[in-house]
């Protein structure tokens, strides 16, 4: 199987690998970069495990090729902790509020709820269930991630920072 | 500086009833848990599997070659390379096998017919579609109503001869066993006597549990110490390293089974599938790490389901609305090998909790298993064995016969449920019931959400709607429910011939730093944050000082795992049980060092005192070091105890449900405007996490209440296996939970802990399924099946007139 050579920006590392083109982007993360947070629980786009940002925008990992994803800055879960260990005020949301049960869905439920701030710092409850409709999550009943993501928008107070950008 | 009070030293420990923020989080916040398919061992292959197109097929050859030829592919399995070593089957918990690779034919579709291994995922892929094989297609049985016809196919050619199945006498080729329970002639003769009567056949779907993480493992055998390592989404895990042992011959001190994180379980990974044996085939024939990673839609094809019960229900009551007898008769679709995962006497579950929560002098239930072209299991999603099914049935019995005796459900619930003072109850079918205040939950339920208000809100607008000024109407669904868990007692439940206790062990450091393991596994529960709590609570040593470890089956102590809310009533148990050991020795050693006698000191809080003297005391964390420095003469060093509790009953936690839904007609959309559940778990250990157990369950209940269904067409296929059709509710269709709870603590229980997880799920879904139903009860419909999803609700509507011009 032929290779591309694809280059791209991941939690602010420059990083260049030969990727055969039919190379997902989520199992590039995962398999090539060892970027475990991202996960994978479906193969039709519907549950959002694999989301991360990709130029601004939230992007399901599975539903790209790497190469695709040539020249871009990307932010994964593990590049919105701080680089000394802090924690977004997400990450301390998802914990403050019980967000998280099995924690399988929580890297990209944060991750999309890290751009939809970005998109809007001051959702309302109705705004945050329709911005993280992509993303699935069996344990909680959604009811303390939408607090979690309220938890985090309050803290922020609408200033928000860009992770490792 | 002052000495914190009693109180202040309470809190600082973190134990029972605290809001604890969870310990796991940190590491799942960062993207740092470990689920099996973040594991990499150097040399990994990958399995993957060619399944059948068919429901029912011969198998008259499968050809390779092409396959085998493709760069990247190692081997390729199929049942003629399993047979000599005899694991072409495996055993199932039911005492049945089933197959691991296909033999001669298929039985349902996307059957495992051969194993792939490869070196990457994708080319592992790419040969599944390069095998080959030659399918003759046979007659399909997907309606279990159909599969004991006199000329019905013939589905396990494997049985032929056999009329004893692993419960009795088989009836038919295509039965499995007859199962049955209480007073057969006096509930007959109760019926015959009977004022009124109702009888209804309630079917509660095909259903998959579908955890986010899908069913997957790592196996690794070392050839030179011939010892194998097994990574996998167990719930639990010693159970399969014992079955692992059993199957594989491979001595079981060799077997290592090891269950990391796991991305939501609710049933689906308490059996043992075909991808684990044949990764474990795998990895012994080629000598290399062997990862098999199902997709979406092979999990809700092929890794087990739920539900499949089709229950006809009678209650036989006086015109008063005093119950007097209850019947059920069940037919249960177990798909085409017997694999249910309940306890081994128990071939349909905890069914016989079927009764609820009311007073039936009398009862009889019978099920009949049932073979089909359907995907096998029979798995407890998010509830106990086959309790939602019960709950399920009684619930909406009890609503059919409210219609029928013209009263308020609510109203015919207060006259018949247990009341406080018969507790211990013991039920028509046979359990005792440990404790309950059934009548305080409903009254309460009732006054929280303004009840007899709504009922005259929704007279007005059902007589809106009939002056054609609306089309929606408004249903109120009421649930009542008694949950059944802990199992259980060894003198009537065990796996496999393995009694039902499980355990722990807990040590603690020089410095009072502990280190506890359990034979349970969390799947999200946060076993790690409560089993925390408990010992916080039991030994005065901070929670944050605690770190619980699961899953590491070479280090934990034996347990049967996590489901069927077993976890706090059974290891949670064992966990106090343990601490109280620990405390004992504790005493000895503090009375060494104040140089008094052990029954002149009291416990208090984080210490033992000497009674009349609170100032002369010796904290944990002072008879942890002296536990491995200065012990009384003939006592060991050490500090730590193992505990393996076999509970003398099941708990019995409860709970009243009321939902609100509005109906469009002309659009069968159910909106659910408002859900108020009220739970009574006992004791209750972290409030938080009680309530995150209560909303994801609900959700749950939702999702099957409202669209889940696992459907086969008549040709055996299944007609939405993915997330495109298969109903996983998003944030916006999801409803918002109020949550309520009353305590009634286990009399039997160390710490009157219940259990909560599946509670929610249990009446989560006849209280939606009560509500779509009472919208409509005023047109004389007494049952709609579920799923209540916008097509079947306009066509109820549409059946009972009311889209007429």
């Amino acid at each position: 199987m032929s290779k591309m050579q694809v280059s791209m920006t991941v939690n602010g590392t420059a990083v260049e690998a030969r990727v055969e083109h039919r190379t997902l982007l989520i199992h590039f993360l995962r398999d090539h970069l060892n970027l475990t947070g991202p996960h994978i629980g479906c193969d039709t786009s519907h549950c959002g495990a694999c989301t991360v940002d990709l130029d601004g925008k939230s992007v399901k990992s599975c539903t790209m090729f790497a190469v695709q994803a040539d020249g871009a800055s990307i932010l994964t879960i593990e590049g919105i902790t701080g680089a000394d260990g802090t924690l977004h005020a997400l990450q301390d949301g998802f914990r403050e509020m019980h967000g998280l049960q099995c924690g399988f869905c929580t890297p990209g439920m944060i991750t999309r709820a890290y751009r939809l701030l970005q998109e809007n710092p001051h959702p309302t409850e109705e705004e945050i269930r329709f911005g993280i409709s992509g993303n699935l999550c069996r344990c909680t009943g959604y009811q303390n991630i939408v607090k979690a993501v309220q938890y985090a928008a309050e803290k922020l107070g609408g200033k928000l920072k860009e992770a490792a950008e | 500086m002052t000495e914190p009070t009693s109180e202040q030293r309470t809190q600082s420990l973190q134990g029972l009833g605290c809001k604890r923020k969870r310990t796991e989080d940190i590491r799942f916040v960062q993207g740092k848990g470990n689920y099996v398919d973040d594991l990499k061992l150097p040399g990994t292959l990958y399995g993957d599997f060619v399944r059948s197109p068919y429901g029912h097929a011969r198998i008259k050859g499968i050809d390779a070659s092409k396959a085998k030829a493709l760069p990247g592919v190692i081997a390729v399995l199929t049942a003629a390379d399993l047979k000599p070593l005899n694991l072409h089957y495996m055993p199932t918990l039911a005492g049945d096998v089933a197959a691991v690779l296909a033999e001669d034919k298929v039985l349902y579709q996307n059957q495992e017919v051969a194993f792939v291994i490869a070196e990457d995922r994708y080319a592992a892929a790419d040969a599944v579609e390069l095998v080959e094989v030659d399918y003759e297609p046979l007659p399909v049985v997907v309606d279990p109503f159909k599969a004991m016809a006199p000329d019905a196919p013939v589905l396990r050619e494997d049985l032929a001869g056999k009329t004893d199945g692993a419960h009795g006498k088989r009836k038919h080729h295509n039965h499995i066993f007859a199962w049955e329970m209480g007073d057969r002639g006096a509930t007959d003769q109760a019926f015959t006597q009977a004022e009124v009567t109702i009888k209804e056949l309630i079917s509660y779907q095909r259903v998959h549990p579908c955890p986010l993480e899908t069913c997957q493992c790592v196996a690794s055998f070392d050839k030179v110490k011939g010892e194998l390592t097994v990574w996998g989404t167990f719930q639990a895990p010693h159970v399969i390293r014992t079955v692992a042992s059993l199957i594989s011959k491979i001595p079981e001190h060799k077997v290592h089974v090891i269950a990391p994180d796991i991305g939501g379980g609710f049933g689906n990974k308490v059996g043992a599938y075909p991808g684990y044996i044949c990764a474990v085939v795998a990895s012994i024939v080629t000598g290399r790490p062997v990862k098999w990673v199902e997709d979406r839609t092979e999990n809700l094809t092929t890794t087990s389901f739920a539900r499949d019960y089709h229950m006809t229900a009678e209650i036989a009551a006086n015109r008063d609305g005093r119950i007097t007898a209850l019947r059920v008769n069940v037919l249960a679709d177990h798909g085409a090998f017997d694999a249910c995962a309940d306890p081994s006497k128990w071939p349909a579950g905890f069914f016989n909790i079927v009764t609820g929560s009311y007073d039936f002098p009398v009862a009889h239930v019978s099920v009949d298993g049932v073979y089909t072209n359907k995907a096998p299991g029979g798995v407890a999603y998010r509830c106990s064995f086959r309790v939602t099914e019960a709950a399920y049935c009684i619930e909406r019995a009890m609503d059919i016969l409210a219609q029928k005796l013209e009263m308020d459900p609510a109203d015919l619930r207060m006259k018949n449920l247990i009341r406080r003072e018969q507790f211990p109850y013991h039920s028509a079918l046979g359990w005792e019931y440990d404790s309950g205040d059934y009548h305080t939950a409903l009254q309460r339920a009732m006054n929280a959400v303004g009840y007899r208000q709504l009922r005259t809100e929704q007279q007005a607008r059902l007589a809106a709607f009939r002056a054609g000024k609306t089309r929606e109407l408004m249903g109120i669904g009421v649930a009542f429910f008694t949950e059944i868990v802990g199992a259980g007692p060894s003198r009537n439940c065990d796996i496999l011939g393995i009694a039902m206790f499980d355990s722990a062990e807990i040590r603690i450091h020089p410095t009072g730093a502990v280190i506890a393991r359990m034979g349970t596994k969390s799947q999200g529960q946060g076993h790690e944050t409560t089993y925390a709590q408990i010992i916080a609570s039991e030994l005065g040593l901070p929670a944050d000082d605690i770190i619980i470890e699961e899953g590491n089956t070479d280090t934990a102590p034996y347990g049967l795992g996590t489901y069927g809310s077993r976890s706090t009533p059974t290891a949670g148990a064992a966990t106090a049980m343990a601490a109280r050991k620990i405390r004992a020795k504790a005493q000895m050693i503090a009375a060494h060092l104040l140089e008094v006698s052990e029954y002149d000191l009291e416990w208090d809080v984080d210490r033992f005192r000497l009674k009349g003297n609170p100032e002369s005391f010796k904290t944990m964390k002072e008879i942890a070091w002296a536990a491995y420095s200065n012990v009384p003469p003939g006592m060991e060093q050490g500090l730590e105890a193992v505990s393996y509790y076999d509970p003398p009953n099941m708990t019995f936690p409860f709970g009243a449900y009321i939902s609100v839904v509005d109906v469009d007609v002309d659009t069968g959309v159910v909106k659910v405007r408002r859900f108020y559940a009220l739970d009574d778990c006992g004791t209750r250990i972290n409030p938080m996490i009680i309530e995150g157990q209560i909303h994801g369950g609900l959700t749950e209940a939702f999702a099957i209440a409202m669209g889940q269904e696992i459907h086969y067409d008549e040709d055996g296929n299944v007609t939405g296996p993915s997330l495109m059709d298969y109903f996983l509710p998003t944030a916006v269709e999801t409803p918002k939970w109020e949550t309520d709870w009353t305590t009634t603590p286990s009399p039997h229980h160390p710490i009157g802990a219940k259990g909560v997880g599946e509670s929610p799920n249990v009446g989560g879904v006849p209280c939606f399924a009560n509500a779509v139903n009472d919208a409509f009860r005023a047109f004389g419909s007494t049952h709609i099946a579920m799923p209540h999803d916008n097509w079947r609700t306009w066509t109820a509507a549409d059946n009972l007139g009311l889209h007429a011009a």
